[in-house]
């Protein structure tokens, strides 16, 4: 082909034109070699500005770079254009229902005894209470002498203690009746200070909706020098507050025995039961929550140290029942029937974390 | 326990309301359980008086009356054979309901004749069991006024309960004594006067044994008329719930209440030779007043006369010697029993009388003696006759000691701030003495009164002016700062549990808590049962044993939820499980069930088995920090799983975690279908966290050489475990291997009889320089050559 004579912008508009059209990869290619290729028709009629005048060759280069550069810019947008279109159509070819169901979801949940026990912890230990540990299985020491309760004094019997077969020495082991032994623990394997929390699994031989033969205690214990029960109080008040989400909080301190307290007392918060829903901190009704009270002469001695020296408070509380009167669960049968639709209903998201930062 | 306002009123003089009572004992440490009023539910109810009683026209049993009410005349139907003219009873009008039958009255008429109201009995007011007839009521009684009055039943109930350590509150004037303290009134408890003798006593008295019963007191009183109790005493016992019987029983009762003076009476004609009250002999017996035989121990304090038995010291009396209508001569005893074998022999026998429940709690060695004339004048005042000489055998237990107390112990103690005068005041109101200590100036010398044997020491003392001077004068003081650093919350064991539990329920696993015991049967097929664990008193029958672990509960959980129509449970406990019952022998453990139901699927994964379990119990591993790549797995499980299809993961010879499917004869030995996969974790068993100086972590090694891989397939014996091959694999060059993966099994043609063929990705992680040729064909060597020592295998061609 003869540059000089050819009609370039002709040219370029029918190759411009065929590119458009080019239906798949396949022809596009082909009109690439027919146009760019080495024997094609812009590469022959460059190949020709070597054989014409400088003034010539002055004019059609720049013209046959333009062609060349615009149909190879054309080519690329279209292949371009094609590979989108090709995919596509293979995306749309392997489209599926999507409403049809994934794999089986399994919900998740954390049982409320263990929840709120993380929550006491947590505003324990905000307070500075270290969280001790003891066996379920006790001696009867740890669960009755050493708290100041004498051998086979009726006050036992008010425990309804389990007992396991005695042993060959005819010790006879007990299932500890409250968390309290752990305090005696930690007071004969630490030199005070202390100030101590323990948690976990009691049992009473007791069933009814309100009692179970297993069931869940929290107990604390401070021995310093100087504690007194107005210290108890403001840590007892502190913990309400915390735990139920209130600001302002009325508890009356009720006397009452406990032989490994002296003196011993019932702690009680201002509610409102009215309308069916439990309101804490107001209202007319007094809501019992825990015992308390200054540890015993006896139980400090027995635990190895002088009680001329060491005093201190104790507290206790059934995890169980504020798990109750928090979160609305009424029968604590319930809690350990391993019903799922209970678990499901009752039970705490693990993402949620039980702590003061988070709030509770 | 319970009294009357009236009652209290006898030894307390108040103008304080009920209201105020209750909140000064509920204050005071007794816990007022609640308050009846007997007038309320009679307040429907009035005098009136039958004018004339004619017979029904057309019934026999029935007559017409004409009555004066407090509504003027009104003409009623009644069936009762003693309704005459001029009978005093009791009146309820149209609209009134009758509790003693439940209906409510309608003015309607009763065989043709209108009936204006009801004439009533004492059963229809629940007043009586008996309904003989309707109530005949004194004639003196004014027309009109509400019954409750008339028959002095408007005083109110107080029903408390009374902690162990106070049986002096078990009498109304030890509450009365505590009111009077705590300024609720006048203590006006009269004096008792000793009642002289008029001769000897023809029964001679001994106790035998100075612990079990350290004193006995006693006396005869003769020619007495015993009979029905004056009203007033019937009232008072019947508002407490106890049943009159004759004036002997009522004034020991009453005693009972109003002082915590146990007393017992016996028919002095009854009695051969002496009394004593002596340990009980091995074959002796006697039938108690309860008309029941009890067999005697030589543990119990029997009291007895020469021929026999006559009853259990301070527990109850015999029915022989017992008092009727017709004893003209009596013996009154006042003793002292020791708690714990008065307690003891309570439990023994079962017995529940209220003698015992003082008795052993301890009633005061101080009013013995007192108690005794205080019997006795009542039976003198009530029955007549003439009273011996007392008898007092033994001798009476001393009291709670003296002991200095500085006043200041209740600011230092409690926490409250009462001047010492006023803890001198509550003391001594209290009854106890209190003088200056003569080695102290500001210390009391405080000696307890007799009847209070809980108070012995000062902390003992600062209870009772803290609760006297009232806890509402307690101020809540804020928690002192820390005398010592932070140590951490929790325990790393406890810390492993709580972040367990959210990766489990993350994981779509529901946790549960259930009971540490199971039935034994259960237990035993799980690996546990011993003797050691077993209840003595379970609560049931199947809750008799301490778990080997949490499993079979959990299984019995999730068939439960199947039986109940939700199959397909994923649940899991992170909670104790029993070993043996020394301190070590609770371990903490994370025990994982699944139990899948058949679920169809357009998907058809299949369902799920022990490797999806595994991965479950590796993840877990894994997130609790445990060194799972360090672990071995065997196929080594214990019986009560899946022969072949479950296995242990151990750390060295500690066994980290069970897996895999449960043993179907497991499954059936605690009544649970099958299939039921998995997987138990010791936590005690994991490596503790090393400790580090400081929270920060080692710098992150990051290598910029590109990681590359090849494949390899051996054949190896059929029971070659792929764990082995693939530990070969990753051992065979430690600084260049970084990961073998597993990623084929393949049996059958090709491969052999009784052999497979493993294929394994081997990943390579250079670390200095870009691997040559000739480095990767060493390392492939190496792995070739290392998984065929340990394995003898053979590369696959």
């Amino acid at each position: 082909m003869d540059a000089a004579t050819t009609d370039i912008p002709a040219l370029e508009r029918d190759l411009l034109a065929r590119i458009d059209q080019a239906g798949d990869e396949q022809a596009l290619e082909m009109l690439r070699v027919e146009a760019l290729g080495k024997q094609g028709l812009v590469s022959g009629m460059m190949r020709m500005l070597g054989a014409m005048s400088p003034d010539e060759r002055q004019r059609m280069g720049p013209l046959l770079n333009g062609l060349k550069d615009r149909v190879g810019e054309a080519i690329t947008v279209k292949k371009a254009a094609l590979a989108e279109a090709a995919l596509e159509a293979q995306l749309r070819a392997s489209a599926v229902d999507v409403s049809l169901p994934g794999p089986r979801a399994y919900p998740g949940a954390i049982h409320p005894i263990s929840w709120v026990m993380e929550e006491i912890a947590a505003i324990f230990a905000d307070m500075g209470f270290v969280l001790e540990e003891g066996p379920d299985i006790e001696t009867d020491f740890n669960n009755f002498t050493a708290l100041n309760f004498p051998p086979k004094h009726p006050a036992r019997d008010m425990h309804d203690t389990f007992f396991l077969a005695p042993d060959v020495s005819g010790e006879r082991k007990v299932l500890r009746t409250h968390t309290s032994p752990v305090q005696v623990r930690t007071m004969l394997k630490q030199e005070p200070p202390i100030r101590m929390i323990c948690q976990g699994r009691t049992f009473r031989k007791d069933s009814d909706a309100t009692h179970t033969p297993m069931f869940h205690q929290t107990e604390g214990l401070v021995i310093d020098k100087t504690s007194t029960m107005a210290d108890l109080k403001g840590v007892l008040m502190g913990f309400v507050k915390a735990y139920f989400e209130v600001d302002d909080v009325v508890v009356r301190f009720r006397p009452h025995h406990f032989p490994f307290t002296e003196p011993s007392a019932e702690m009680d918060v201002r509610c409102d039961r009215s309308g069916g829903v439990l309101k804490i901190g107001q209202g007319q009704d007094w809501l019992e929550i825990l015992g308390c009270g200054m540890v015993h002469p006896n139980v400090i001695a027995n635990c190895g140290l002088d009680p001329n020296e060491w005093q201190g408070y104790a507290f206790g509380m059934g995890v169980d029942r504020l798990a109750g009167l928090k979160y609305g669960m009424p029968d604590l049968r319930d809690y350990f029937s391993g019903d799922v639709r209970w678990l499901k209903h009752y039970g705490f998201s693990p993402f949620l974390l039980p702590g003061l930062a988070q709030g509770l | 326990m319970k009294f009357t306002l009236s009652w209290l009123k006898d030894h307390l003089e108040t103008d304080a309301a009920i209201d105020q009572i209750v909140e000064a004992m509920t204050m005071l440490g007794l816990e007022v359980e609640h308050v009846e009023d007997p007038s309320e539910k009679l307040k429907a109810f009035s005098v009136a008086r039958i004018l004339d009683a004619q017979p029904h026209p057309n019934a026999d049993k029935l007559r017409v009356c004409q009555a004066d009410t407090k509504d003027g005349r009104k003409e009623i139907v009644c069936g009762a054979p003693n309704a005459r003219a001029g009978l005093v009873t009791v009146y309820a009008p149209i609209g009134a309901y009758v509790p003693g039958s439940g209906i409510t009255l309608e003015a309607r008429p009763v065989r043709g004749v209108v009936s204006n109201g009801m004439l009533c009995s004492g059963a229809e007011l629940e007043l009586d069991a008996d309904a003989d007839g309707i109530m005949e009521l004194s004639d003196d009684l004014a027309i009109g006024i509400p019954i409750a009055d008339a028959l002095g039943l408007s005083d109110a109930v107080i029903d408390f309960e009374v902690t162990p350590n106070r049986p002096d509150w078990l009498g109304v004037a030890g509450i009365a004594r505590d009111l009077a303290a705590a300024g609720l009134g006048k203590l006006k408890t009269k004096a008792i006067l000793p009642v002289p003798g008029r001769f000897g006593s023809a029964i001679d008295i001994f106790t035998d044994d100075a612990s079990a019963c350290p004193v006995f007191a006693g006396r005869m009183v003769r020619k007495i008329k015993n009979g029905p109790s004056p009203d007033w005493l019937q009232r008072r016992l019947r508002a407490i719930g106890l049943r009159p019987r004759n004036i002997l029983v009522d004034v020991t009762n009453y005693l009972s209440y109003d002082r915590a003076r146990p007393l017992h009476v016996y028919d002095a004609d009854k009695i051969t030779g002496a009394i004593r009250a002596r340990l009980g002999r091995a074959g002796e017996s006697f039938k108690a007043l309860d008309g029941k035989t009890y067999e005697v121990t030589p543990e119990m304090c029997v009291i007895a006369d020469d021929a026999r038995v006559l009853g259990l010291g301070g527990v109850m009396g015999g029915e022989e010697s017992g008092c009727s209508d017709d004893t003209v001569n009596v013996l009154i005893e006042s003793a002292y029993f020791d708690p714990l074998r008065t307690f003891q022999t309570g439990r023994a026998t079962g017995i529940n009388s209220d003698a015992k429940y003082r008795f052993e709690r301890g009633v005061d060695p101080g009013f013995v003696v007192p108690g005794l004339d205080l019997a006795t004048r009542m039976v003198l005042q009530l029955c007549g006759g003439e009273a011996s000489d007392m008898i007092v055998a033994g001798d009476i237990p001393e009291g709670p000691r003296a002991f200095a107390f500085d006043p200041d112990r209740v600011r230092t103690l409690a926490g409250m701030n009462v001047p010492a005068a006023k803890s001198r005041t509550i003391l001594r109101a209290l009854g106890c003495d209190v003088n200056q200590d003569s080695e102290a100036a500001k210390r009391f010398l405080v000696q307890p009164p007799s009847w209070r044997a809980d108070l012995q020491g000062p902390a003992d003392l600062v209870e009772e002016i803290a609760r006297v001077a009232g806890f509402d004068e307690l101020p809540a003081a804020a928690p002192p700062a820390l005398a010592s650093g932070r140590r951490p919350p929790s325990s790393v064991g406890e810390s492993r549990l709580r972040i367990a539990r959210r990766a489990l329920a993350a994981h779509g696993y529901l946790e549960c808590v259930t009971w540490s015991f199971c039935a034994r049967a259960h237990a035993q097929a799980f690996g546990g049962g011993a003797d050691a664990l077993v209840l003595a008193n379970p609560i049931a029958s199947d809750l008799d044993c301490m778990r080997p672990s949490a499993l079979p509960n959990l299984l019995r959980a999730a068939q439960k939820n199947a039986d109940r129509g939700f199959p397909d449970a994923r649940l899991f406990e992170a909670g104790p499980a029993y070993r043996h019952d020394g301190d070590d022998g609770q371990v903490r453990t994370i025990a994982a069930i699944w139990k899948p139901a058949p679920k169809r699927s357009w998907r058809n994964p299949g369902p799920p088995d022990l490797f999806d379990i595994k991965a479950d119990c590796l993840q877990l591993l894994e997130t609790l920090s445990a060194p799972v790549a360090s672990l071995q797995t065997s196929a080594a499980a214990p019986a009560w799983w899946s022969p072949g299809r479950s296995g242990a993961l151990k750390l060295g010879a500690k066994v980290i975690a069970h897996f895999g499917d449960l043993h179907p004869r497991a499954l059936r030995a605690i009544d649970v279908e099958g299939p039921a996969l998995a997987f138990e974790i010791f936590v005690d068993e994991l490596p503790a966290p090393r400790a580090r100086p400081t929270r920060a972590k080692p710098a992150l090694e990051k290598i910029d050489l590109m990681p590359l891989s090849r494949d390899f397939a051996f054949i190896v014996d059929d029971r070659v475990a792929a764990a082995d091959l693939v530990r070969a694999a990753l051992g065979a060059d430690k600084a260049l291997i970084a990961d073998v993966t597993l990623f084929d099994v393949y049996r059958g043609a090709g491969v052999g009889e009784g052999k497979k063929s493993l294929a394994i990705e081997v990943t390579l992680q250079p670390k200095e320089k870009t691997l040559a040729e000739g480095d990767i064909e060493a390392a492939s060597n190496a792995v070739v050559a290392a998984v065929m020592k340990a394995t003898g295998g053979a590369l696959r061609g």
